[in-house]
């Protein structure tokens, strides 16, 4: 198997979530085209794991799934916040700080 | 397709590596596009499978059933939860994109897409992936959970008590963030 193959995929990956994180307007589709990317990444760590015979990328990869856990935990909790406070979780009309 | 067919490549693998990046593929872009909230968060659950699958392929079990555990299970209930709690319509919804949303993220997608895959081509092109049986004769990644959890406990052990922290962090400051007061 051909470590491009998987880099390839995870780049491809990364790409799309990147094109969500832009053009999604609902803070719980950003949150989920984020979720695209750390999986993108996770995939690349696991692929140099198998190439260089090493398990430090598992290990990395299983450091980046806890912090994507939390990370979604407070992303939620805020995007409930902002819900409860504005009815509308539209990230473009989140502008007050704007001068 | 010349991917595919390389010298030393084990067929059976990379078509199953092929269906599998297809797939998920095919659910990442309905992901980004699709209308419905609800069906999104289901597309998501078909791509982190298929990224547990990969893993599988890529000899790193233990890492897929992390996966599928902490993503398929806690990850995917949080998303629910939180399309709920924010009353999102079931059924198709409109403006769940931003107006200027496809002009400004196609080009940069498709931009950082052609740079990603240069680099990549450039750096890795020939790079073959050990096979099943170099892995398991070599004894480098084939202890799995047992060298994971010797690299866990030694050299990482302090970023493994930092991120201890952080999910205690972060778990409260989701409590105090979303409580009722």
């Amino acid at each position: 198997m051909l470590a491009v193959n998987f880099l390839l995929l995870g780049a491809v990956l990364f790409c799309i979530g990147v094109f969500g994180v832009l053009a999604r307007r609902n803070a719980v589709m950003v949150l989920m085209s984020v979720e695209l990317i750390l999986n993108a990444v996770n995939l690349n760590l696991v692929a140099f794991a198998l190439m260089h015979g090493n398990v430090d990328g598992h290990v990395f990869a299983l450091y980046v799934i806890a912090v994507a856990a939390a990370e979604v935990g407070v992303g939620l909790g805020l995007v409930l916040l902002v819900y409860r406070n504005r009815r509308s979780i539209a990230l473009d009309e989140l502008s007050e700080m704007k001068g | 397709m010349s991917m595919l067919a390389a010298a030393g490549v084990n067929v059976a693998q990379n078509v199953g590596f092929g269906i599998i990046a297809g797939v998920m593929i095919f659910a990442a872009l309905c992901v980004v596009t699709t209308r419905n909230v609800v069906h999104a968060a289901l597309w998501l659950v078909i791509v982190l499978a298929g990224v547990a699958a990969q893993y599988v392929l890529a000899a790193a079990e233990f890492v897929a059933i992390s996966q599928v555990l902490v993503y398929i299970g806690a990850v995917m209930v949080l998303f629910l939860f939180g399309i709920m709690l924010t009353r999102a319509q079931i059924g198709r919804e409109q403006g769940l994109n931003n107006n200027r949303g496809w002009a400004l993220g196609l080009p940069v997608a498709v931009v950082l897409l052609g740079l990603l895959a240069y680099a990549v081509i450039d750096a890795f092109d020939d790079q073959v992936l050990p096979g099943e049986n170099e892995i398991s004769s070599a004894g480098g990644i084939a202890a799995n959970p047992t060298a994971i959890a010797d690299n866990v406990l030694s050299p990482y052990l302090v970023p493994f008590l930092a991120l201890s922290f952080v999910l205690l962090a972060a778990a409260i400051g989701a409590i105090v963030l979303a409580r009722k007061d």
